[in-house]
């Protein structure tokens, strides 16, 4: 059979549908002016940040020689020190996480929605959450150094600070996302506002905060190590001090036991959601 | 007509009754034990952290205390009755907070751009080959995990002060993290624009930016927003390493005690970065807008 040219007018195809293949005037101009903006900030950026490509090529030889000597990483008889100051580093993301997720569990309450007549405490609620949230959790360790010395303490703190606004947020969110439906149920039956919320609220809300809190703990463990670097406990303090002495081995070995417990609490944190969210999808 | 509820004899009930019981006593003794194991961890990390409750009662008036001294100039008057005392540097800090949206910029836009190129073989349906999907993810894992302020120390000690290393650690810390969104968006693609391509003979790459690219452009944009409002936060505290930014004049204010400095500089980042959430969750929108109608 002869083959027969499925496209007879093919030389004319692309220019009697150009406006499919390279969208309309308005969208093409809209992106070329998107492209050069970014590019515009791009190069202001580069000018006034001194970029400067013979900077970035030393600096990478250097880089080069220090990664280098990282590998094989020892810890040169320091070990139980760093393993010691790990476990600081772990106890601090614990408690701060804990104790924010404590501070913020009514504050959550009182920011959402549906909860509280009138709006003034809502919207205070969340102003101080927000500001707690905008200051970074570094900045707060060293308001917290300042008021109760170097040290751990000032660690957890720090993350208690700024942790409370994230969780408030949070917390707040997830419940005024619940179903109102099994809230209602309750009361039909007759139970009070603390019925309500006890069995109709909480066994809804409950597994999304623990995600959140178990999440924000493995996240708040590399946090604690950098807040270690201004003095506020735990592995930073030594991270920063092998980096400032070149001890490269060291550095590359506190760095992976890092790595190491964020891997191992990752782990047990999916366990323990899977495990209680397991016995809750269980009750259904 | 009225409904009657059998009720089973007694003898029928009982162990019944008793079966639930147990499952109850069991799912309580369980979690007792849960709560017991909890509780000790706790004091375990309180004992290692060396948390003293009572130190922190002591010291609470303390840290209210130091939050008010921060507003209080060094003559004693509240700094609200002479705000331009209290801004005397605000030429200098507005400079130094433009470097510091400069630093978090191009930080996204390098990491940006790296994961862009990465995402599509990190991704299950887009990847050459289970060998390349496995290296690009751990490589990604890699820059996520490492905190951004430990590849700035290093950089600061291989490139020098200033925001060069700043630059460089947020790019890989964002290479990271949204190398690992953009892959998870590739993988949710709808497949039939990209076998059309390649049945009509487009190579991997060129099946990839005529076919998924439209799909995943608006997502990844939105992505890259929330991460410009992340990394604005952490160029601002980059400055604590040397790494260039606003960061530098806090840490030295705080550090001598330049209080009514402290609380000025504070105030400027919180509205920065307030003024920058606003501005990203408004263009998020219209990004999110737009996708819903295409």
């Amino acid at each position: 059979m002869k083959d027969r040219d499925l496209f007879p007018n093919r030389s004319g195809i692309a220019e009697r549908h150009a406006v499919l293949i390279e969208g309309d005037r308005m969208a093409r101009t809209k992106t070329l002016l998107v492209l050069a903006v970014i590019l515009f900030l791009a190069v202001v950026a580069v000018l006034r940040l001194e970029f400067s490509f013979a900077g970035l090529a030393n600096g990478s030889a250097q880089l080069m020689t220090f990664l280098g000597l990282m590998v094989p990483p020892d810890p040169g008889g320091k070990a139980m020190i760093f393993l010691k100051a790990l476990g600081e580093t772990v106890a601090i993301a614990f408690l701060g996480t804990l104790l924010a997720a404590t501070l913020a569990f009514p504050l959550g309450f009182l920011a959402a929605r549906g909860v509280l007549r009138g709006w003034l405490l809502r919207a205070l609620t969340r102003r101080f959450s927000d500001s707690l949230r905008g200051v970074d959790t570094l900045i707060w360790a060293l308001i917290w150094i300042n008021v109760v010395g170097l040290g751990p303490f000032a660690g957890v703190l720090a993350i208690m600070t700024s942790d409370i606004g994230a969780f408030t947020k949070l917390f707040s969110e997830a419940i005024e996302a619940a179903d109102p439906r099994p809230a209602e149920g309750v009361a039909s039956t007759g139970g009070t506002k603390l019925h309500e919320v006890r069995f109709g609220l909480l066994p809804q809300v409950l597994p999304v905060f623990l995600s959140q809190v178990l999440y924000y703990f493995e996240s708040n463990t590399r946090s604690a190590t950098i807040i270690g670097i201004v003095g506020a406990g735990g592995i930073g303090l030594h991270l920063a001090e092998m980096i400032r002495t070149f001890e490269w081995d060291r550095v590359s070995f506190i760095i992976l036991i890092v790595l190491a417990a964020v891997a191992v609490i990752d782990f047990a944190s999916t366990r323990v959601r899977l495990a209680m969210i397991g016995d809750k999808a269980s009750q259904k | 007509m009225s409904a009657a509820l059998t009720r089973l004899p007694a003898h029928q009930i009982a162990p019944l009754l008793d079966g639930y019981g147990r499952e109850i006593a069991r799912r309580r003794r369980a979690s007792a034990m849960g709560l017991v194991v909890f509780a000790l961890c706790v004091l375990a990390a309180g004992w290692v952290a060396e948390v003293e409750p009572r130190k922190f009662v002591e010291n609470l008036p303390k840290f209210t205390s130091y939050i008010g001294r921060l507003f209080v100039l060094d003559d004693g008057r509240l700094v609200l009755a002479d705000p331009l005392e209290w801004y005397w540097g605000l030429g200098k800090w507005l400079a130094k907070l433009g470097d510091t949206l400069l630093i978090a910029y191009l930080g996204t836009l390098i990491g940006g751009i790296g994961a862009f190129l990465s995402c599509f073989g990190a991704s299950a349906n887009l990847a050459t080959g289970p060998l390349m999907r496995f290296l690009t993810r751990r490589a990604l894992e890699f820059c996520r995990t490492v905190p951004e302020l430990v590849f700035a120390l290093l950089f600061v000690v291989a490139f020098g002060l200033g925001p060069v290393p700043g630059v460089l650690a947020i790019a890989i810390h964002t290479y990271g993290a949204l190398g690992k969104l953009f892959f998870e968006v590739v993988e949710n693609i709808d497949m039939k624009p990209v076998e059309g391509a390649i049945a009509s003979g487009a190579s991997r790459w060129q099946a990839i930016r005529y076919a998924a690219v439209p799909q995943v452009l608006s997502n990844f944009a939105s992505y890259a927003l929330l991460r410009f409002e992340i990394n604005v936060r952490g160029a601002a505290v980059m400055g604590f390493v040397g790494a260039g930014g606003i960061g530098q004049d806090l840490i030295e204010a705080v550090r001598k005690f330049y209080y009514s400095d402290v609380s000025a500089i504070l105030c400027l980042v919180i509205a920065t970065v307030m003024l920058i959430d606003l501005g990203t969750e408004r263009l998020r929108h219209r990004l999110i807008a737009a996708e819903r109608k295409a």
